[in-house]
């Protein structure tokens, strides 16, 4: 039996290292005096290593009051979104390797809302926004015994906004919820769809509802900057044009 | 310090604590205490899918289930516990589906099945299609899932709360233990807010522990930064026991040099196994099911193929995982997430090229011991009132010795349900224990102790000692040489843990004084799986002895009970003792696949 075995290029074993110079947005609410500032920090990082990595360098050797939220550190649990660049990522699916290190990287909290500690925000009024949509099947009817059919392509319809990890990526880089802290934002809509778009689901309408509200959908100005920031490559822009049309061909 | 009052709290709101909640919190007034934000728990980055012997697909029944359970965890497991498991897959999968679960679909509309390691059709015949799934995410909508309904109905929530102690009527700490029958009867949690650095004391009649994981004490592992195992450190460190807790399964298909999961589903949808020298060498070591054996036995052969100098790269230290083979499309319509973790963080293209892998810690098959019920053990024959625990944190025991992949998912939602309604009905059968004088004393203590400290030992440098020293002499191959060796740096680590201190001195949003904290932890689960590694002089499932390479079901066909007891230093020291393990259907066979 034959196969490849190319070995994989610089992936394992030797790799290169380099400096790295990051420049973080503080702010610490314990302080005397509160102000936010900036603190820039350079460490040697390795050719497959994150932003993580690095700023969990500089946490665990330089500054253990450095403060960022992470678990999964795979793109996976959505904690550690935030501008990375002027740009929503994650910081865990972020390669070093991928910026500029020519100059220090910029980290910033996610915008829109209100920051904590240094890059850690309050997610409630992201998620009271994401409650408001009612995310879960509404079913009226018996419960069947077994499970409720549904074909591959009913299933593929709306396979995309399934993927949404509520990392916030979205919501804190559209100007509107910059500008306007009640608009849903886009995560809000994405779970929306999910379920609207769900041929075993019956509560369309009173989610249409909702988002036919003043704050709602209508207020999207289709800037593509959430599909731009989606670390989950859902197509934020495309999810909230379909509600839309739903909104306007659907008798509800 | 604020005090709150309930009939449940439940600690922990990954699959197993958002399950429980769903019970409870519609039969008696439930509080879930999370560390994370629901959504963030590690139940998230599952990936291949939950078994359950549907027959959607082909001939499948619950026995036969049971049957690879007992076989797969080398004949540790409990088999009543296990039988229930494989009878109540059924309406759990089903269950998940009436919530909403998108699973992926047979052309018919009904829930498609895959297989996966371990699991077969007629006790071995062959592979079996058994797992459910979506695509791989499937713990992600479990995850999201029972989120969604935990919103639905309202459930109340407490993230970003640590629970740091658990309280018992009774102090099980002492060298003497409260005789046989006697009534101890927990009485609620402490717990630390991280926002603002306030403790928080929970009373409850009825606890669930449901804190999953720590993979953490292992460098290389497919589990998050924050599964440290806390529930098990705290039942431990109350006088409670540990069961099995040598046994910890190592992943195949680990990211080589990450830990970073590759799915077991890779090979369930065909994916090869590959030495440097382009062999299939599962054929050598499983002749029957090759690639799909059990994780153990793929997890030891690759190591082995490494160390016979057959292994992959430039420094011939890993495999390699082909999927060259396979149609682009289908690999990408069922295993997305996966390729593209090979695209970012090794920067291969899995269609052309195979992905350099090698085996990941991954999951905790010992934890607290409960009974089917999930009521938590205090010894063999007594229960602690009102204390329940549920999924990778407990030991019930359906795993044995080795977990069968996509038999976890399955436990947080059956026994994580059944923990929901047994907590509700003894809340609702009890009355409120009184609360010690100063509950949170300890805890306050101790945080205290870490806050205020200067210029004592680095929590990031004792972290990589411990986890380093792991890897080199407790993983996938083990003797008493390597393990005498890793209870030294253990110890010593333990010691100089006593005088760690943290940079952050601060209140709000303290994760440098957490990971102290969390660090705790680690120390204590790791003495607890290398003392039991130590004392088991056999091989079975996950754990190996190299000196002691066969099972010996003479001398070691039981569970192991470990419990921390005082000294008269001021560290504790662990205690073993020995628990039977359930038979019913199935005699032990030697393990051939
Ligand atoms: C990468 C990966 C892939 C996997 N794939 C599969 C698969 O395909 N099939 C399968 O069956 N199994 C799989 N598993 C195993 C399975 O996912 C886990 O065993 C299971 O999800 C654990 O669920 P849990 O609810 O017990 O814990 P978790 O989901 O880890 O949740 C733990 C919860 O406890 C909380 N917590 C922890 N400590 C504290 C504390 N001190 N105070 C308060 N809260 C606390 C956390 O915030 C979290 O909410 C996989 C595991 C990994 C790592
Ligand atoms: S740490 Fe989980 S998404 Fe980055």
């Amino acid at each position: 039996m034959t196969a490849t075995t190319t070995s994989p290029a610089a992936s394992v074993g030797e790799v290169p290292s380099f400096d790295v110079t990051l420049r973080f947005r503080r702010f610490d609410p314990d302080a005397a005096n509160p102000e936010p500032f900036w603190q820039e920090f350079t460490v040697t990082a390795h050719g497959t290593d994150r932003v993580l990595d690095a700023m969990h360098k500089v946490k665990w050797e330089l500054d253990g009051t450095l403060t960022f939220r992470r678990s999964c550190a795979h793109g996976i649990c959505g904690s550690d979104a935030m501008r990375i660049n002027g740009r929503n990522r994650l910081a865990c699916k972020t390669l070093l390797k991928d910026l500029d290190l020519s100059k220090p990287i910029v980290i910033e909290p996610i915008k829109g809302l209100p920051v904590v500690k240094d890059l850690v925000v309050d997610m409630e009024p992201f998620f009271a926004s994401y409650r408001e949509v009612m995310p879960f099947l509404i079913a009226q009817g018996n419960t069947p015994s077994k499970e409720r059919r549904q074909s591959p392509e009913d299933r593929a319809r709306y396979d995309d906004t399934t993927k949404c990890i509520l990392c916030a990526a979205c919501t804190t880089s559209c100007p509107v919820f910059w500008t306007d802290g009640q608009y849903f934002g886009p995560a809000a809509i994405v779970n929306a769809h999910r379920f609207i778009f769900d041929s075993r689901d019956e509560g369309a309408a009173q989610r249409l509802e909702v988002l036919n509200d003043k704050e709602g959908v209508w207020r999207c100005r289709t800037t593509f900057n959430c599909t731009d920031a989606c670390p989950r490559g859902i197509e934020v822009t495309k999810a909230i044009a379909e509600v839309k049309r739903a909104m306007i061909t659907r008798a509800f | 310090m604020q005090t709150h009052t309930y009939d449940v709290v439940i600690v922990g709101a990954g699959g197993a604590g958002m399950r429980a909640a769903l019970e409870s919190s519609t039969r008696a007034r439930t509080a879930v205490l999370s560390k994370l934000y629901p959504t963030r728990s590690h139940t998230g980055a599952a990936q291949g899918g939950m078994c359950a012997a549907l027959a959607n697909v082909e001939e499948d029944n619950w026995e036969w289930h049971t049957f690879d359970t007992v076989k797969g965890g080398d004949y540790l497991v409990d088999q009543d516990a296990a039988e229930i498991m494989a009878k109540e897959a059924i309406d759990a999968v089903l269950d998940l589906e009436k919530m909403g679960l998108p699973f992926n679909r047979t052309p018919d509309g009904l829930i498609d099945q895959r297989r996966f390691g371990g699991h077969t059709r007629n006790h071995g015949e062959a592979a079996v299609r058994r797992a459910c799934y979506a695509a791989d995410r499937t713990g992600h909508m479990i995850l999201q899932t029972l989120y969604q309904q935990c919103v639905k109905n309202e459930v109340e929530f407490y993230n970003e709360f640590y629970v740091l102690d658990l309280l018992l009527d009774t102090d099980l700490r002492e060298a003497k233990r409260p005789r046989k029958g006697a009534e101890v009867t927990v009485v609620g949690v402490v717990a630390y807010e991280l926002g603002t650095g306030e403790i928080h004391v929970f009373r409850a009649k009825s606890v669930i522990l449901a804190t999953g994981g720590a993979g953490k004490i292992f460098k290389t592992t497919s589990n998050a930064h924050t599964l440290t195992g806390d529930g098990m450190a705290l039942a431990l460190r109350r006088g409670l026991p540990l069961e099995d807790m040598e046994f910890f399964q190592f992943h195949p298909t680990g990211l080589a040099g990450l830990g970073i999961l590759l799915s077991e589903a890779a090979r369930g949808e065909g994916a090869i196994l590959r030495n440097s020298e382009g062999e299939r060498f599962m054929e050598r070591y499983a002749p029957t099911i090759k690639d799909l054996a059990p994780r153990d036995i793929v997890a030891r052969s690759m190591a082995n193929e490494v160390r016979e100098g057959r292994g992959a790269g430039p420094h011939k230290d890993y495999v390699l995982l082909d999927l060259t083979h396979l149609e682009p499309e289908h690999i990408e319509a069922k295993l997305p997430d996966i390729t593209e973790f090979a695209r970012t963080y090794l920067g291969i293209e899995p269609f052309t090229d195979p992905i350099p892998v090698y085996p990941t810690a991954h999951y905790a098959m010992g934890g607290v011991p409960t009974t089917i019920n999930t009521e938590v053990l205090r010894s063999n024959t007594d229960v602690v009132g009102g204390l329940f625990a549920a999924g990778e944190c407990a030991c019930v025991s359906v795993h044995g010795s080795n977990r069968l992949g996509t038999n976890s998912l399955l436990d947080i939602n059956v026994f994580g349900k059944r923990a929901g309604v047994a907590a509700a009905a003894y809340a609702n059968e009890h009355e409120l224990v009184e609360l010690p004088e100063d509950p949170a004393a300890e805890v306050v203590a101790e945080l205290d102790r870490i806050r205020t400290a200067e210029g004592g030992e680095n929590v990031a440098e004792l972290r990589r000692t411990l986890q380093e020293t792991m890897d080199a002499d407790a993983q996938v191959f083990r003797t008493e040489e390597s393990l005498t060796r890793a209870l030294g740096t253990i110890d010593d680590l333990r010691r100089r843990y006593r005088s760690v201190s943290v940079q952050d001195k601060g209140r709000t949003f303290n994760t440098d004084l957490l990971e102290a904290v969390e660090l705790g932890f680690l120390l204590d689960l790791a003495r607890v799986v290398v003392v039991g590694a130590l004392a088991r002089q056999e091989s079975r499932g996950g754990h190996f002895r190299e000196d002691f390479p066969t099972r010996d079901d003479k001398g070691f066909m039981h569970h192991t009970m470990a419990y921390a007891r005082p000294t008269s230093g001021p560290d504790t020291e662990i205690r073993l003792e020995t628990r039977p393990v359930t038979v019913t259907r199935y005699q032990p066979m030697e393990r051939k696949y």
